[in-house]
């Protein structure tokens, strides 16, 4: 794990510079600022979807991605760690050692 | 008599997807080269609608005839640039002028940019592709430049009413998705008809060893449509909304690949 990052003490939110849609079970996301496209997988939308600002990434990481992918915590967290910066990086994710007031709506799902 | 320099020189009004714009110049010259290079999309003016004002400036006189398209928005207006043309365009009031020599070239790129950007509120858009009508139906053919999309227009059958073998122009109407005719050619150097018709199927182009026909699924299609879409990343709700109707596109419309051998035949899958 990088220096510096902590999932025990980050928060996590959808930014609101990105259009996303939900297509059969995998989320497509256009960052606005720079039109990098990005689809996730099942556990990246799962953690799309749960940053909502005001849950720990750790728990995100413990309740959602362990849960339910069975996965082990150590590799949960690398991952999400991976996952959580590269998107930050686009501005498609913002992160923060404090919970965030306002994370944008989840998409609607396409037919 | 009225000398040339001081008579009045009426709008060519073009007319391309339903959306008129009258442009304004008061160089018969290049009045003519409108009339001519548009002839089939030149509509009767009509008042209250879009507008364009011409300015002519020496082409000796541009800075850098090599600089790249840019674009940038400066309160409402959009500033649109190029070495060959500085442009204005403002959405709101549907009016904008431009700068550019006595060239087809320079006002071709501007009209292809406003009506980008008149369709990015309406949930259409202009895509790389070439399309064509064949009973009743519009096929479009998506690719990058080299993948096709001038031969598959040249294997087209009689009875095909070609729209365009490079910029399609794609409207929602009713919530139905519509091609409609362009003058903007690619290699063919041939203006598409001025008629539309619903979409049927869009292909994505591949040359490949022979005829075959594809699905792709709805992400894949979602990502070919967007790398084919013309737009511009200078603004974060244009991608925003072209975003949305790439994705409410490829909910109504099949989308599947088509890799072609470059012969007649690839018309009987095609349908």
């Amino acid at each position: 794990m990088k220096e510096g990052f902590f999932i025990s003490e980050k928060y996590i939110a959808r930014s609101s510079a990105i259009a996303a849609r939900l297509v059969g079970g995998e989320m497509m996301i256009m960052s606005a600022a720079d039109s990098t496209f990005f689809t996730l997988n099942e556990v990246g939308t799962a953690i799309w979807q749960a940053a909502d600002g005001q849950t720990p990434l750790a728990e995100i990481v413990a309740a959602r991605i362990c849960a339910e992918f069975e996965v082990g915590l150590s590799e949960a967290q690398q991952d999400t760690e991976e996952f959580v910066t590269e998107l930050a990086e686009h501005g498609i994710l913002r992160v923060s050692d404090q919970p965030i007031a306002e994370a944008s709506p989840l998409p609607a799902q396409t037919a | 008599m009225t000398s040339p320099a001081t008579a009045r020189v009426d709008p060519v009004t073009i007319e391309i997807g339903g959306t008129a714009i009258n442009i304004r110049t008061a160089d018969f010259q290049f009045h003519r080269l409108l009339l001519e290079r548009y002839s089939g999309f030149v509509t009767r003016s009509r008042s209250q609608q879009l507008e364009l004002e011409i300015e002519l400036s020496d082409p000796a006189h541009t800075a850098d005839l090599d600089k790249d398209l840019q674009l940038a928005v400066q309160d409402k207006d959009w500033l649109i640039q190029r070495g060959d043309f500085r442009a204005c365009w403002n959405p709101a009031t549907g009016r904008g002028c431009v700068h550019q020599p006595s060239s087809p070239y320079a006002i071709d790129s501007i009209l292809r940019i406003i009506h980008t950007l008149i369709l990015a509120g309406r949930g259409g858009f202009l895509l790389h592709a070439a399309s064509a009508i064949r009973c009743g139906h519009a096929s479009l053919f998506a690719g990058i430049s080299g993948a096709g999309k001038t031969t598959i227009t040249r294997l087209a059958p009689p009875d095909t009413t070609l729209l365009t073998d490079e910029i399609s122009y794609v409207i929602r109407k009713d919530g139905e998705y519509f091609a409609c005719g362009t003058p903007f050619s690619g290699e063919l150097a041939r203006a598409g008809e001025n008629v539309s018709a619903p979409i049927k199927t869009l292909f994505l182009l591949h040359k490949g060893p022979r005829n075959r026909i594809e699905s792709v699924s709805q992400i894949e299609a979602v990502r070919s449509l967007l790398r084919n879409i013309l737009f511009f990343a200078a603004d974060a709700e244009l991608v925003s909304r072209v975003f949305e109707s790439a994705c409410e596109f490829v909910s109504q419309v099949r989308v599947s690949r088509l890799t072609f051998f470059p012969d007649e035949r690839v018309w009987n899958i095609i349908g």
